[in-house]
């Protein structure tokens, strides 16, 4: 077993035993982005510098018995949504260009505080607006798992870059199910947090009602432990929670015997649900009550209208939120004649199809006159959605449902049809508007060989049994597995 | 038709900058006059991932104006996001509240030519304040200095309850005094923290329904709202006597032609695009901050004035101008404490001596030399005939300089008048003896000789006599 190949847990007591050091585990990393991001694209930006020396510190405070916690010298890698001090930050466009933030968004000021070194910047769909990293600005990534196939989106430069073992985690960011849909894509475990659980400052902002930060790691225990390094409230962020997070570890290898599982109807009556997918999701929930898991059917009736719902709010903040990027200030600046042709030509260059698509929906649907239909609307329907949520925890501690509805599909296929490309989040998007955690880990493979995601949702701020959930079948069914990535 | 044929209806839209130390949503330092761009953070430049994050103070200084206008405070209100682009708003929106905002349903009451005015307060909403655009750059480039960028404003709105630039200018005067009054502006229009827009249209006479209505822009003194609605006035009844028809537009004042013109119609006008602000929850008001703010108000302005008139019998032109300012009404009743003598008279020192030194030594009160006791015996000293009026002009003149205190000075400048019966007695008896012609001419009825009596008298006892005992020792001696 290589170096690369063990887990952040693995690598942790291998360090902490002084089997190998944080400088080995940086340079076994980049040798392996050096062979092999050729093929897969996930970095963006390799700081093979910054995390030399952040290695040689950490192997520093290992000797002198003064680590900063369990993960201190263990290498990740973060999408470039995040803003990292002195370190270009892009979003994965264009108009960020020779961007370099003057300061760390607190995730990254929290990995670097418990010692973690940074390899670099992830791929990502423009502003994480996609769910195939085609939308990236600069390439899109490929699938450890077959190369012409999308690592998913936004975060699949995170998920690729974990799947391929060329980080032994990463953080994501997920507003739709851009942490989820990556990881069932991949084959690697993605937790999107309650919203508020995780601090947003310093992150780009897609959707600021949605947007939440999350690991994507190759085990179940390994997301928790990096869970617990994010999960503090934050003042610098009015919308990050107060309540303190458990130890997530703790409790992780509780079971789930004496626990209900809801299965929503809506979720597996879909008609694009791949039939190998749905297979193995059942078989999912079969394994669950073989261990003692009582599985409850539930209906989550306005699950139908959550993609319509979602692509009316999230453009429409978006449309707001991407309004800085101006030419004046930062990023990039066509020069114009006047005023109005300098934001237009700049806006214009600076910004992909998907970006200007999503600001035109979000401005319409927050224009005078169209506001009350469009946007309040689906406010409204967003607490239907929440009240669905709601309703259902009175019965359930969990719920179980398929991630994606197909696994990987093939670089370029639904490029020019948007709508086919939205569908893919139909799964993740009824989680993101209520708020909750939801986790999705490998639950099989197809005939294909690609990997197929179960997803786990749980009550806000119940990270604690989504991770026991998710915990209890990656023991019992482990398919955490290495993709047949060519070593050349 | 003539203008006085119609009936101007206005409403005022007062922006004021609070007096928090620092700004809005971020911690960076609201003070004026720093070079540009020195008080910015992420948050004020806009950056990528930056967030707002409330500064409590401001809402605490925004609940103390809402109290002060007698509006409803909302416990729960929205931050709502006002979306356009402008390169000295740095995110593309400006963080404002909308559609629920903090305090409602407020009035101002202030008087118009001595007659009693009540404005509604329709409502006040919190805000951000915006960066400047720099034009005049050397290389003729325009530059941004987003100093000001999250300042923490109030936005004031009147109902259109005033009818004459008049009635708006005396409105403004009036929630300005307010404002200061409660500590939560500096009413400095010069500085841009205390900005006004105004609403105008005019209908006919006994018409039930509204003219169409300007926004008016840039009026950024009392001098220009009075001048700008006038213009505006006459403007809108021209084009309804010539035929035409009021647009709804927002018009530019300029106050170099002293006119108003036309910045966009209606239908180019923005489209904001409101929605609740993501980035923030609801502002809800602390549980009791609005009783503990209630509590903590001083006596405001239109109070002050109308005790001041009763309790101390001033007439109002007196008591306006001790009520003008909190500081010298503070001053007045602080000396009124240790003096309690004849309060017009103390209140002619006011607007007399006090207001003319500190005009001509431009020091303000805040660094007078002298206290309150000082000041309230130079008083009693007048009032005891211990030293003339005259001389206590002096002596305040020195006092106001030195801090010195009235008795010291009038001692070492030797400007005590005579008290002892005798001494008077004694130089009138020498000058009535010195000048037995002009005794002659009064008793033969030549009155007018008493004054140059007087004045000898005066004279020989070097200034300090009292001029009323030496007038009636003198009248004594002649036998009147």
């Amino acid at each position: 077993m290589a170096l690369t190949d063990f887990s952040m847990l693995e690598l942790a007591r291998r360090l902490a035993a002084g089997e190998t050091s944080s400088v080995e585990a940086v340079k076994a990393s980049l040798d392996r982005i050096e062979r092999l991001d050729k093929k897969v694209k996930a970095f963006l930006l390799v700081d093979a510098r910054g995390a030399l020396a952040a290695a040689e510190a950490s192997d520093a405070r290992r000797r002198a018995g003064t680590a900063f916690g369990r993960l201190d010298g263990v290498p990740v890698a973060v999408k470039d949504l995040f803003c990292t001090e002195g370190l270009a930050t892009t979003a994965g466009s264009r108009i960020l260009e020779g961007f370099v933030p003057p300061f760390d968004a607190t995730v990254v000021r929290l990995l670097k505080q418990a010692g973690l070194p940074i390899l670099g910047k992830l791929n990502m769909d423009e502003f994480a607006m996609g769910s195939s990293t085609e939308n990236s600005a600069y390439f899109p990534s490929h699938n450890p798992w077959d190369l012409t196939r999308s690592p998913g989106g936004s975060s699949g430069g995170s998920s690729a870059s974990v799947a391929a073992r060329l980080a032994f985690g990463a953080l994501g960011t997920d507003t739709g199910g851009s942490i989820r849909q990556p990881a069932a894509l991949t084959g690697t475990v993605g937790l999107k947090p309650t919203y508020g659980r995780v601090s947003r400052y310093g992150v780009v902002a897609f959707a600021s009602s949605l947007d939440q930060v999350g690991p994507i790691a190759r085990t179940v225990a390994d997301a928790a432990a990096l869970l617990q390094l994010l999960a503090v409230h934050d003042a610098a962020d009015a919308t990050s929670a107060t309540t303190m997070a458990p130890d997530y570890a703790t409790r992780l290898d509780a079971g789930v015997a004496g626990l209900r599982l809801g299965i929503p109807r809506e979720y597996f009556e879909l008609e694009g649900l791949d039939a190998e997918v749905r297979a193995a999701v059942e078989a999912a929930a079969a394994a669950y009550k073989a261990q003692g898991a009582t599985l409850v059917p539930l209906s989550l009736p306005h699950t139908k209208y959550a993609l319509a719902t979602y692509y009316l709010l999230a453009p429409a903040e978006a449309s707001s939120n991407l309004a800085r990027y101006d030419g004046v200030r930062y990023g990039l600046r066509v020069p114009a004649g006047g005023l109005r042709e300098m934001y237009a030509q700049t806006r214009g260059r600076g910004f992909g199809a998907e970006v200007k698509r999503r600001i035109m929906l979000g401005t319409y649907a927050l224009s005078a006159g169209y506001y009350d239909a469009y946007y309040l609307k689906a406010q409204k329907v967003r607490t239907l959605i929440r009240q669905d949520f709601a309703a259902a925890w009175e019965e359930v501690d969990a719920i179980l449902s398929p991630t994606a509805p197909t696994t990987a599909f093939k670089l370029g296929e639904k490029l020019d049809d948007p709508l086919a490309m939205y569908a893919n989040d139909v799964f993740t998007l009824p989680c993101s508007l209520a708020g909750l955690p939801g986790l999705s880990l490998p639950c099989g493979f197809s005939r294909a060989g690609l990997p197929i995601g179960l997803q786990i949702l749980g009550k806000p701020f119940d990270e604690a049994t989504v991770l026991r959930v998710a915990q209890s079948f990656e023991r019992a069914h482990n398919f955490v597995r290495a993709p047949p990535l060519g070593e050349g | 038709m003539a203008i006085s044929d119609f009936q101007p209806v206005i409403g005022l839209e007062v922006h004021g900058q609070l007096l928090t130390k620092s700004k809005i949503f971020c911690g960076c330092s609201t003070r004026f006059g720093a070079p540009p761009n020195t008080h910015t953070c992420p948050v004020c430049f806009g950056l990528p991932g930056s967030l707002p994050v409330l500064n409590a103070r401001v809402v605490e200084f925004a609940v103390r104006a809402g109290v002060a206008l007698g509006c409803r405070i909302n416990g729960r209100s929205i931050w709502s996001r006002k979306n356009y682009f402008y390169p000295d708003l740095p995110k593309g929106f400006q963080i404002s509240q909308y559609d629920q905002p903090l305090c409602e349903h407020g009035a101002l009451i202030f008087d118009v030519d001595g007659v009693e005015k009540r404005v509604g307060i329709r409502r006040i909403h919190l805000e951000e304040d915006a960066g400047k655009n720099v034009h005049d750059a050397a290389g003729g480039d325009s530059l941004v200095d987003l100093n000001r960028a999250g300042v923490p404003l109030t936005e004031i709105v009147s109902e259109p309850d005033l009818r004459s630039a008049d009635e708006a200018a005396e409105y403004l005067k009036a929630l300005r005094d307010v404002l200061v009054y409660i500590g939560v502006n500096d009413g400095n229009l010069e500085e841009g923290s205390f900005r006004c827009d105004a609403n105008v249209s005019v209908m006919r006479k006994g018409a039930t329904e509204l003219g169409t209505r300007a926004e008016l822009k840039n009026i950024n003194s009392f001098r220009f709202v009075r001048q700008a609605i006038d213009f505006e006035i006459a403007r809108q009844v021209g084009v309804i006597e010539a035929g035409g028809k009021v647009l709804q537009e927002t018009r530019l004042w300029d106050p170099q032609r002293g006119e108003t013109r036309g910045m966009r119609s209606k239908e180019e006008a923005h489209d904001y695009r409101y929605f609740p602000e993501p980035d923030l929850p609801p502002l809800l008001v602390p549980e009791g901050m609005v009783e503990r703010v209630r509590d903590s108000l001083p006596e405001l302005p239109r109070e002050k004035l109308l005790r001041f008139q009763a309790d101390f019998g001033l007439p109002a032109y007196d008591a306006k101008i001790l009520v003008a300012e909190r500081p010298l009404a503070d001053f007045f009743e602080a000396v009124w404490k240790l003096y309690a003598g004849n309060a017009k008279k103390l209140a002619n020192w006011f607007t007399g001596e006090l207001q003319r030194l500190l005009h001509e030594e431009g020091s303000s009160l805040a660094s007078l030399k002298f206290s309150p006791a000082h000041f309230a015996e130079l008083l009693k000293l007048i009032d005891a005939g211990d030293i003339s009026t005259n001389a206590a002009k002096d002596v305040f003149a020195e006092m106001f300089r030195t801090g010195k205190a009235p008795k010291a000075i009038v001692e070492a400048r030797g400007l005590g008048l005579e008290k002892d019966a005798g001494a008077v007695e004694a130089a009138v008896d020498a000058v009535l003896s010195a000048n037995a012609d002009e005794v002659a001419k009064y008793r033969a009825g030549k009155k007018q000789v008493l004054g140059f009596l007087v004045g000898q008298v005066m004279k020989a006892m070097k200034g300090k006599g009292n001029p009323a005992q030496v007038n009636a020792a003198l009248r004594a001696r002649l036998g009147d």
